[in-house]
């Protein structure tokens, strides 16, 4: 598997995805800066998570707006898969790839804990040796994860199976608890928490290598 | 022309730091205020002399980066 890093200045966890995604099987990935215009050839985009730009005007709002930002929509397009997390999901919102919006957080304060999650759906890359209702605690770390949609997007959001996790405890006030949506064809995951930092024994938990495995594992079957 | 971009959340949107605003307005003793929200206003100091191409090029500025029309309106306002 080939993945892509996406690096902004100020992003700070692409060093613990490229962890998360060697430790799962996944070839040293690339970083890319995000003033490059292209992308070397890759099965898996990542958006990770920091603070582009310094979550000035809005977060990820500039990020959305860089460079190498069409070559991902291109690829979007084609179906290559693209996880966003944290920043990352803020960074798909803003360019449109998902729907919805990020907001500060409902008790307006930053957030940095672990917290328990609920896979919603197994029908994606990212979730599909996931059982539904399984449960990981991983850690989260924003300010602005309070996740809204217009009535339509979130019923467009429910009906259509594409919430991929909720929090159990809700940590920022998003709507319905989500922690994790898909786009309309599944290839694209946006999510607030940090599975890439609860991967490895020596710092704790591991319940986040369950996401990179299945990804791994969804792409290697894909090329084969 | 300058141009003055007031960008303030929609109707219905969650607004957590106009809450937080009310709330300390409230506890100084500010009675009768129904309610608060709070935006943002960006500053702009533009080449154009035509108001008619100043406005387009803002409108399209705003759609593009200055407001997330998902969550956001915005308003523009010109000046010489």
């Amino acid at each position: 598997m080939k993945s892509s890093i996406l690096v902004f200045p100020g992003t700070n966890r692409e060093r613990d995805v490229a962890h998360a995604l060697v430790r799962a099987g996944s070839a040293e990935p690339a970083y890319v800066w995000h003033h490059d215009t292209s992308l070397p050839p890759s099965d898996l985009i990542v958006v990770p998570g920091g603070f582009a730009h310094g979550d000035y005007l809005r977060c990820g709002a500039m990020a959305a707006r860089s460079p190498i930002m069409p070559a991902v929509i291109e690829a979007a397009a084609k179906g290559v898969p693209i996880l966003g997390i944290c920043n990352g999901f803020q960074v798909l919102c803003e360019s449109g790839l998902l729907p919805g919006a990020l907001m500060r957080n409902a008790a307006l304060k930053f957030v940095c804990r672990d917290v328990t999650l609920e896979v919603a759906t197994s029908d994606s890359p990212f979730t599909h040796s996931l059982a539904k209702g399984h449960r990981m605690t991983v850690p989260v770390a924003h300010h602005d994860g309070n996740y809204f949609a217009d009535p339509e997007t979130l019923k467009a959001l429910e009906d259509g199976d594409r919430v991929a996790f909720r929090y159990v405890d809700n940590p920022n006030g998003s709507i319905n608890d989500i922690a994790g949506i898909l786009s309309e064809n599944r290839r694209v995951l946006g999510m607030m928490p940090h599975p890439e930092n609860a991967t490895d024994p020596k710092i704790g938990r591991i319940d986040g290598q369950g996401l990179f495995t299945a990804i791994a594992t969804a792409l290697e079957g894909a090329a084969a | 022309m300058k141009a003055k971009v007031h960008v303030t959340l929609k109707n219905g949107v969650l607004d957590p730091q106009g809450k937080a605003i009310h709330n300390a307005l409230g506890s100084l003793g500010f009675e009768g205020v129904d309610e608060v929200r709070q935006g943002k206003v960006i500053e702009l100091d533009l080449a154009d002399t035509d108001e008619a191409a100043a406005r387009a090029k803002v409108e399209e500025m705003c759609k593009k980066l200055l407001a997330n029309t998902v969550i956001e309106n915005y308003a523009i306002e010109l000046s010489a």
